[in-house]
């Protein structure tokens, strides 16, 4: 929808900030990863509705350049949209996604963004690789193609595909599924990207582009059912596309698997373990349990909660395609790093994530932090691959 | 007489009349000091005025003659604030005693700064039965403004020390004008401090040094039906906070009080903890005790119990002290046969109690005196005004030499543990200076400035 | 070196800000006032940096508006001569809880949520007297602005509450006032002269609040509230006496809205706590008795509506007071906060409906009791459009009737936005008026702070 669908609601916030917080305005930090960090009004959610509202529907001031990072250093996590107290709640992040619609129209878009997107375009990923080396993550394993009539295609996505830290969780998945017997196979070179961070950017004649492809592959392919490795993929392909195939994130098959006798995780390990709860699975699609069930099925694993979990989960600091554009940037204030103490305080020594956007994050985030001989992060893909008995 | 002293000296008496001014020496005599062990210290006139013009002109006169002035209600701090220290007119308020108005409806009343507790609580009795005011555990002729200026606490401690309890004043200001501090300000009532720019703080805890106040209106409570008391005892200091603190959770105490004395022998060695409750019906009071008469055996253990004492068995004495309206004081006075008593009051976090309470005794005891303690949980336990206590006979020079001295070392060990000396008298006024965050000292000392150029009033106080 | 990179180089880089989306923001709040220029903000994280920025305005003679939550609604933390918004929420730590002497010490940018569930978390036995405001709001703006909270009743309004504060001072200087200026304890405002009044009130005129000392206070266990309708408006100053006699509530709200259509009458909101099941019940009954006397003209309101009211009212703080911002679907809205005392409540009701009618606005009485009888906060409440310019303009006329209905009435305007102090300042003591000048001089020489404030 544009912003102008919005008209009747962008003047109703009150910035009365309850979008800041978590549910129980948790002492931590404010839950905002952007607000946290840049502490300036104009980037809590209320004070960008209000500059939406300002620079795009009334006319007040001109739209600019220090306007389009204050717009695109969101992650795009959704936390205001649990918290606000208002009943047009639902529509905050969709209102921010429809304003940068807008400022991609003007072309006032950070260069990183406009980089991203053009890679997209270009390559169909963001990091400009080749796109015949899309499947090479899977070459030293026994995954295969997807062909006609395999029940499920296991869709990887960018991230996934390319990024050295996230396609162990790839393979790690890849190998599960390979151990439970179910019939799949994945694209590989023919993959390309599902549009999620393209559609939460505003770029969304690209979105609707990839959407139009994949979707056409995916009839072609007779796709009925699609497990995904990225969180992010799964709300693209689940909301956003069209209904003619079952989504399901992998920890959903995971964990019904498991429960199905299909895995066999009574090897289990003696670890304590606690569990990172990405946007898109949990607030963008109410997925806090399934990957919490496997976990606790698993002989050995001690569960710890982290204080913010669930919907007060704290963002990794990179969707929105901050992973690659980097504006909300850096620094000892990052989203990851001040997730990754929160780790640490907990006394786990495993990170569990669902995501291979967090996984790369926090990867990253744990070496800055001098903290690698003390935690580790591991996909749940890759905690279940190493209770397999 | 000098040319001056005649000088100010007549146009008193054209002020006040010449019933209501004196220098003659018994007059001074009175008024150069009070029944705390303070070396007497010069006064040159006694005035007693009865209207805010009569003072207004008083002020300008002392402005204009360099003359100071130190104003004095019941003058029974003991800490010899209303003794001038330089000299000059002591101005008794106490003739200035209208009780102006009681507004029921919003609980407040007007009053001249010259009225007593006394008169206060006979008069709200009579014909406001149903209200009651923080009355302090002083004599009746305690001046209400005074108790109110020197932050004291009485009755209704729990909500506060009675500075929390005014609405609003009428002030002279050292400079000669009169201004309405509060919502007497802008509006006929004077049901409300604010919300405005605070300035009634600019009158509070100076001793006078900022201005006379001349009226005040100060906030009424709704009386309860019935009032009773609990004590409880116990043998080691320790335990205080402890229980202390228990019983303002529980938020059923009005008023709690502590106390040791080594006399008589009965008391010795124990501490007491005094709860006055309250409530509109047996029923409520009965709940009340029950609720606080669980609270000693959660406390301490088997070697340091804390009891609860048997109602019957809790002695007269106690009982007057804490139920009696006012609470029943003075009687220190004559412990040593002597007429004198001083007590350094010292405001601490609770925690340091115990700590208090033994090196307490220490000082007493080494300038030969016997220990005794009454202090009073303010505020919901948030402070605790640690009574030190010293009576002293005052036809023995060396007894009352013995009491100073007592009471510098008390200011000292207060200062130590953290506290701050209550209506500090000079010499406790300086350690607390001495210790002071040097711009906070900055910071008075321009308030000071600011509104008495001149430095004619109480001077001497606050200087660092 | 300009003033923007002067200010740079004192918080570092990303904390200040002269872009035009910064200075929109902070050019206005969510109420009806009309925006005011704002030249910079910058967000200090310690004393010095505030120290430093002190110096600067005092050399430059620019102004600076301090800041902590801006939800006053009345525009008070918005600058009246442009210069500096210091937005004082960068200095959030929570510094220390004494929990004998039950105080907490905090930076002036620790917001309410925080400090609650800090508590709630580590002490949970203790809480403090919470506004009727969004958790963004500060303590220490909420305490400055002798503000009040769901304790107010038993224990004073929340300016009441503070035991000691550090301080920088228009000159620069940084002071501690209260125990803490001599003892490592900040558990006493008392017995010493009092400074601290100098800042309560104020507005940021006479200095910027770096930490506080709070008190705190026993939490119960148990909570619940009653709720007894009335349409007699004579009887509320008898009620009140009746409830404050009892001395047994924790807090009490006194209610009518035009909608929803249940909400058209006096509703009385008695919040009772206590300590346990029985204590409780004891007290709920009490309060049902005092109905007795009324003869019917105060019922109690049980079913549906009830369940209501405890939804709206008894979490802290409710969130109903935010969602009238939302009333005509308009992002905002602005109140009169009348300090009147309790006799006057039956006369200044009528006239503020008419109020009402007159600006055909819906109307909305939000009261709270503060203290235990001693006066009331008599809100008046207007919700508005911000889309439409208009009706903005027709609250703030209808605000400004209803300042001067209070102040006709004899009674105080709680966090007087400028005009409303102007007001007040025409009917005011002009030696009272003159006093305020001479303290405002004495600390602040070249008038830099929050300047237009208090201003006669």
């Amino acid at each position: 929808m544009a912003l102008e669908d919005y008209k009747n609601i962008i003047h109703r916030c009150f910035r009365c900030g309850y979008c800041k917080f978590t549910s129980d305005y948790s002492y931590l930090g404010f839950n905002c990863p952007v607000y946290n960090k840049y502490r300036l009004e104009s980037y809590s959610p209320g004070g960008m509705i209000w500059l939406i509202y300002a620079s795009l529907v009334k006319g007040e001031l001109e739209p600019s350049e220090h306007l389009s990072q204050i717009l695109y250093s969101c992650t795009m996590c959704r936390n205001c949209v649990e918290e606000c107290k208002f009943k047009f709640n639902e529509d905050i992040v969709n209102i921010l996604k429809a304003a940068r619609e807008e400022m991609v129209d003007k072309y006032l878009v950070p260069s990183m963004v406009n980089r991203f997107l053009t890679n997209v375009y270009d390559y169909g990923n963001p990091y400009r690789e080749l796109k015949q080396n899309r499947g090479n993550w899977a070459e030293d394993t026994k995954i295969k193609q997807y062909e006609k009539g395999d029940e499920f295609l296991y869709y990887v996505g960018c991230v996934g595909s390319y990024d050295t830290t996230s396609q162990k969780a790839a393979r790690a998945l890849g190998n599960v599924l390979l151990q439970s017997g179910l019939p799949f196979g994945i694209l590989g070179e023919r993959e390309l990207c599902d549009g999620n961070e393209v559609d939460m950017l505003g770029e969304r004649g690209l979105f609707e582009l990839l959407k139009e492809k994949n979707t056409q592959m995916f009839k072609e392919l007779g796709v009925k059912k699609v497990v995904t490795l990225s969180p992010h993929s799964y709300n693209a392909l689940k909301n956003s596309y069209s209904n003619e195939f079952e989504v399901f994130h992998y920890t959903q098959l995971l964990r019904d698997l498991i429960k199905s006798s299909k895995l066999d995780v009574s090897k289990g390990f003696e670890v304590k373990v606690t569990y990172h709860d990405p946007c898109f699975l949990g607030r963008y699609n109410n997925e806090y349990d399934a990957p919490r069930e496997i976990l606790t099925a698993i002989p050995g694993i001690e569960l710890i909660e982290m204080e913010r979990n669930r919907g007060n989960s704290f963002c990794c600091g990179g969707g929105g395609g901050n992973f690659y554009t980097d504006v909300l940037s850096s620094g000892k204030d990052s989203p990851s790093r001040i997730r990754v103490r929160e780790v640490y305080d907990t006394g786990a020594n495993i990170l569990a994530v669902a995501c291979p956007i967090c996984m790369m994050m926090f990867e990253d985030a744990v070496k800055t932090e001098g903290l690698e001989d003390k935690l580790i992060i591991k996909d749940i893909s890759q905690i279940v691959e190493e209770s397999l008995l | 007489m000098a040319k001056k002293e005649e000088l100010v000296c007549n146009s008193l008496i054209e002020i006040v009349g010449k019933d209501f001014v004196s220098n003659e020496r018994e007059d001074l005599y009175l008024y150069s000091r009070d029944g705390g062990s303070t070396k007497p210290r010069r006064v040159d006139y006694v005035v007693a005025p009865k209207t805010v013009e009569e003072v207004q002109k008083i002020v300008i006169l002392a402005n204009k003659e360099k003359v100071p002035i130190t104003p004095v209600g019941g003058g029974l701090t003991l800490n010899g604030l209303v003794i001038p220290i330089h000299g000059g007119i002591v101005l008794d308020m106490k003739r200035m005693d209208r009780i102006i108005e009681v507004n029921e409806s919003s609980r407040y009343v007007i009053i001249e700064a010259g009225v007593s507790q006394g008169a206060l609580i006979s008069y709200i009795k009579k014909n406001h039965p149903g209200l009651q005011h923080s009355v302090p555990e002083a004599p009746t002729t305690a001046t209400v403004v005074a108790n109110l200026l020197i932050r004291g606490h009485g009755t209704l401690a729990q909500s506060g020390d009675n500075s929390n309890m005014i609405n609003g004043m009428e002030v002279v200001l050292p400079t000669g004008e009169i201004c309405q501090i509060g919502s007497s300000c802008a509006s006929p009532y004077w049901f409300s401090k604010g919300p405005l720019p605070d300035l009634a703080g600019l009158f509070i805890g100076w001793f006078g040094t900022t201005g006379i106040v001349t009226k005040a209106s100060l906030r009424l409570y709704p009386r309860p039906g019935k009032r009773d008391m609990m004590l409880f005892t116990m043998q080691n200091p320790d335990l205080i906070p402890d229980v202390v603190y228990k019983i303002t959770q529980t938020r059923m105490a009005d008023n709690i009080g502590m106390l040791e004395q080594e006399k008589p022998e009965y008391m010795k060695g124990f501490q007491f903890i005094a709860i006055s409750i309250s409530g509109d019906s047996e029923q409520e009071i009965e709940y009340k005790r029950g609720i606080l008469g669980k609270i000693p055996q959660t406390c301490g253990d088997n070697e340091n119990e804390v009891t609860v004492m048997e109602a019957e068995m809790i002695p007269l004495g106690v009982k007057k002290r804490f139920l009696d309206e006012p609470p029943f004081a003075a009687v220190a006075a004559d412990f040593r046969k002597g007429g004198g008593f001083q007590y350094c009051g010292i405001m601490m976090p609770l925690e340091r109690v115990p700590e208090a309470w033994r090196r307490g005794m220490e000082i007493a005891h080494k300038h030969e005196m016997l220990f005794q303690c009454a202090n009073q949980v303010l505020s919901s336990g948030h402070e605790v005004m640690f009574g030190f206590n010293y009576s002293f006979n005052r036809a023995d020079e060396e007894d009352v030499e013995r009491t100073r001295e007592a009471m510098e070392e008390t200011n000292k060990l207060g200062l130590e543990l953290g506290g701050i000396p209550w209506k500090a008298d000079l010499q406790g006024q300086k350690q607390i200076i001495e210790k002071m965050d040097p711009n906070t000292l900055e910071l008075m000392k321009k308030v000071k400035k600011l509104l008495d150029p001149n430095g004619i009033m109480n001077p001497g106080n606050w200087e660092g | 070196m300009d003033i923007y990179s002067s200010l740079v180089n004192i918080v570092g880089e990303g904390f200040a800000s002269n872009h035009k989306e910064e200075l929109y923001i902070y050019s206005r709040d969510s109420g009806a006032q009309q925006p005011r220029r704002a030249d910079y903000v910058a967000l200090p994280q310690t004393v010095e940096e505030i120290q430093q920025i002190v110096k600067l305005a005092n050399e430059e003679k620019i102004p600076i508006t301090p800041m902590g939550g801006g939800l006053t609604l009345n525009g008070l933390t918005v600058p009246t001569k442009g210069g500096i918004v210091l937005d004082m929420k960068r200095m959030d730590r929570i510094i220390e809880v004494n929990e004998k002497s039950r105080y907490a010490i905090v930076e002036a940018g620790v917001c309410q949520g925080a400090l609650q569930s800090y508590l709630e978390k580590n002490y949970p036995h203790l809480q403090h007297s919470q506004p009727d405001a969004p958790p963004t709001a500060t303590i220490v703006g909420n305490v400055l602005i002798q503000g009040h909270g769901h304790l107010s009743v038993t224990y004073g309004i929340n300016s009441q509450m503070v035991n000691g504060m550090e301080i920088v001072l228009p000159t620069g200087e940084v002071c501690k006032l209260g125990s803490c200026s001599i003892s490592p304890y900040w558990h006493a405002r008392d017995p010493l002269p009092d400074l601290i009044g100098l800042f309560l009130g104020w507005f940021g005129t006479t200095g910027i609040v770096t930490k506080l000392s709070l008190q705190l206070f026993p939490k119960p266990k148990f909570r619940d509230l009653l709720t007894f309708s009335s349409d007699d408006i004579d009887l509320i100053p008898d009620f009140i006496l009746d409830t404050t006699q009892l001395n047994l509530m924790e807090n009490l709200f006194i209610i009518s809205q035009q909608w929803p259509v249940w909400t058209q009458h006096v509703l009385y909101v008695p919040i009772i706590s206590a300590q346990d099941q029985q204590e409780l019940e004891f007290k709920i009954e009490l309060h049902k008795k005092l109905l007795r006397k009324y003869e019917g003209k105060i019922t109690l309101v049980e079913g549906r509506n009830a369940e209501r009211m405890r939804e709206s009212r008894l979490p802290i703080p409710p969130v109903s007071l935010t969602l009238f911002a939302d009333v005509k679907q308009g992002g905002g809205f602005q109140y009169t906060g009348g300090i009147l005392p309790i006799e006057k409540i039956p006369e200044v009701w009528p006239k503020a409906l008419e109020l009402y009618h007159k600006y055909g606005q819906p109307y909305i009485y939000a009261d709270q009791l503060l203290t235990s009888g001693h006066n009331i906060m008599f809100g008046l409440a207007y919700c508005l459009n911000r889309a439409d310019e208009q009706d903005t303009e027709k609250v703030r006329e209808a605000l400004d009737e209803s300042n001067r209905l209070i102040l006709d009435m004899g009674g105080i305007l709680w966090k007087a936005e400028l005009s409303a102090q102007k007001l007040m300042m025409e009917r005011m003591d002009p030696n009272t008026v003159k006093l305020m000048r001479r303290v405002k001089k004495a600390l602040d020489p070249n008038g830099i702070m929050n300047p237009g404030n208090w201003d006669a």
